[in-house]
């Protein structure tokens, strides 16, 4: 063992200067450019980003299913490229994909699944029979997998994922394309597994769903993390400001953050001027949309638009990458 | 939880999915815990394709039983019947029926197409779309076992439907017409049905992880098409001779070597390629197939 094992032998995951590059006809893409983590057991992990951020790449490497081409990453202490089958023992994938066994019954594919991990048969079914109750499609055990429902669907796919009871259990946007009544049930459900101390890793582009649920929360963007922490911490290091924007128009507003004495007011920690909108990151921010509005019009300048984001992931991301969040 | 302090949509009374805080005690904790291993996952995966198989039953059966059942009516009882019979018939010199040339030629179009069927088709689907083949991937096993489970599948079903051709031709023919075959030697019968099964489906292998799906259509008419005519399905290789240069070119056909092989242990009065030659090819392809298929496969699922 050495010592980059031993240090991972105490982590649910750990990954070190992770990467993926992957090599087309156009050239080089870099899904993943080095990305370092560190996920305790037990723990509610959420890697939080937009489409593209390399999310997946990330979950595909801590899966076994993509090969990393730089940087190490240990899953319950187990090096995942030097031993793919130990990783896969003791993780269970909920994919982004529906990837049932279309030609098999619900519960057959938790036998099934339970078969492939090495119970016997009785087992199998008494495990299926299990999971069926606690997650919810008992009435359902003989429809084919095809037959269910997207909420339905992805409840096997959990219950799929934890038939061998594993260290992780890793969710590849667990939410997307479910309607906002399944997604809450499917929290309430993610929920009860953590307070039975599951660790669970989860990747969302849903602000809203790493607010809800994750103890610590790493924010990705082109393959890096921008930033890592409890949700309360991310908002304190990115200074909890509300994000006030206007967008101007007839003429730029280069020069209205001077007029509107933005930089002098209390509380503020950063304003920008970027084509025809001024943002303003400010801890105080009663009466400064109005000053913009005034000054703006003094200016000449007429508002196009206006908003004002209270302190939430979305602000921290936007001061972490001046971008705005695209889901 | 600790961290909630997100903002929450709109809560409706939700439908509890099962007794709240029920989930994880009965998932987590009271579990059986598993012991897999690389025989075991291997006899589920396999038990897994059973299970398949007997659901289509009726689908599988009429896939494997139409095409020798069509070929040996029209050809052993239509035609002599209508007297078309001694075209054929002629192929191998006199005394020999038609359906003593189409045994061994048939079971070897079925090793053949089964083979390739019962592994490429399912395969191109899971590489597809959903990309379900991230299902079994995650098996605790190497993934080159996977291929070789696939491979194995696909084997026996070959085996299967070139099995099923024995009984149709044997009893389906116009009277005078019945096939003059009998197993000479039992082990080098087994050798060639078992490589020939193997050579497809790893042959199936290769074709269902290079295939592009929406290219499926060229599967009949580039392959299985040009391979079963020029296979040497209706007359054995030696007849070929009149046509020399044809006969050189069926010898990059694998099939031409199931169906010799098949004629050399069932019906050696029909004359057939060296045996040397055939289980070279036979053993040879297979084993450079296998290599090829699994090494496509690997890497095609891990990305």
């Amino acid at each position: 063992m050495t010592k980059h094992d031993a240090a991972a032998a105490g982590q649910a995951i750990r990954t070190e200067d992770l990467r993926k590059t992957y090599k087309s006809s156009r050239g080089e893409v870099h899904a993943v450019r080095g990305i370092s983590l560190d996920v305790a057991a037990g723990e509610f992990f959420g890697l939080l980003g937009p489409n593209g951020a390399g999310k997946s790449t990330t979950i595909g490497m801590l899966t076994t299913l993509v090969v990393p081409t730089g940087g190490r990453a240990w899953v319950a202490g187990t090096d995942v490229v030097a031993d793919p089958v130990g990783v896969k023992r003791r993780i269970g994938v909920v994919t982004q994909n529906n990837t049932l066994d279309m030609q098999l019954t619900v519960a057959e594919n938790l036998e099934f699944r339970s078969r492939f991990f090495g119970l016997g048969l009785r087992d199998a079914a008494r495990r299926a029979e299990q999971l069926l109750e606690a997650f919810g499609l008992a009435d359902r055990r003989k429809a084919l997998a095809t037959d269910l429902s997207g909420g339905q669907a992805k409840r096997l796919l959990i219950a799929r994922a934890l038939v061998h009871r594993p260290d992780v259990l890793f969710l590849d946007e667990p939410t997307a394309a479910l309607d906002p009544q399944t997604r809450v049930n499917l929290w309430d459900m993610l929920r009860q597994l953590h307070t039975e101390g599951q660790t669970i890793l989860l990747t969302t582009h849903y602000m809203e769903e790493a607010e809800a649920l994750c103890e610590r929360v790493a924010v990705v963007d082109h393959g890096e993390v921008l930033a890592a922490g409890t949700v309360p911490e991310l908002k304190e290091g990115a200074g909890a400001d509300t994000v006030i924007t206007v967008r101007y128009e007839g003429g730029s507003p280069a020069e209205l953050a001077g007029r509107a004495e933005l930089d002098g007011r209390p509380g503020v920690t950063k304003v920008e001027t970027e084509g025809d909108q001024v943002r303003v990151f400010t801890r105080e921010p009663d009466g400064v949309l109005g000053d913009l509005v005034m000054a703006g019009s003094a200016a000449g300048l007429t508002v196009r638009d206006a908003t004002e984001l209270k302190p939430s992931l979305e602000t921290v991301f936007l001061n972490l990458t001046g971008r705005e969040y695209r889901e | 939880m600790t961290t909630t302090t997100g903002v929450q949509p709109p809560e409706a009374p939700a439908a509890p999915l099962a007794t709240p805080g029920s989930i994880g005690a009965t998932i987590i904790s009271t579990a059986p815990v598993p012991h897999p291993t690389l025989v075991r996952t291997f006899l589920a995966m396999m038990a897994r394709e059973g299970r398949v198989l007997r659901r289509n039953l009726i689908g599988t059966f009429i896939r494997s039983i139409m095409q020798p059942l069509l070929f040996v009516f029209v050809f052993t009882y239509v035609m002599p019947k209508i007297g078309g019979g001694g075209i054929f018939g002629g192929a191998a010199g006199g005394g020999v029926t038609f359906a003593t040339i189409l045994l061994p030629g048939l079971m070897a179009s079925m090793l053949f197409t089964q083979g390739i069927m019962a592994v490429t088709f399912p395969l191109v689907m899971e590489f597809s779309w959903q990309r379900t083949i991230e299902d079994r991937a995650l098996a605790p096993v190497p993934i080159r076992v996977l291929a070789i489970q696939k491979i194995t599948a696909g084997a026996i079903q070959a085996v299967i439907g070139a099995l099923i051709v024995i009984p149709i031709v044997l009893l389906v023919h116009a009277s005078g017409q019945s096939p003059s075959v009998s197993v000479t030697d039992w082990p080098l019968f087994i050798v060639v049905l078992v490589a020939g099964a193997l050579l497809t489906s790893s042959l199936g292998l290769l074709l269902g992880t290079l295939m592009d799906p929406r290219k499926m259509q060229m599967l009949f008419a580039a392959i299985l098409l040009p391979a079963t005519m020029l296979g040497c399905v209706y007359y054995p290789w030696s007849a070929l001779h009149s046509i020399r240069w044809l006969q050189i070119a069926t010898l990059v056909n694998p099939m031409v070597y199931m169906s010799e092989g098949l004629r050399a242990v069932l019906t050696p009065q029909t004359g057939h390629l060296e045996l040397w030659a055939i289980l070279l090819m036979l053993v040879g392809g297979t084993a450079a197939l296998m290599y090829l298929g699994t090494k496509a496969f690997t890497r095609r699922v891990l990305n």
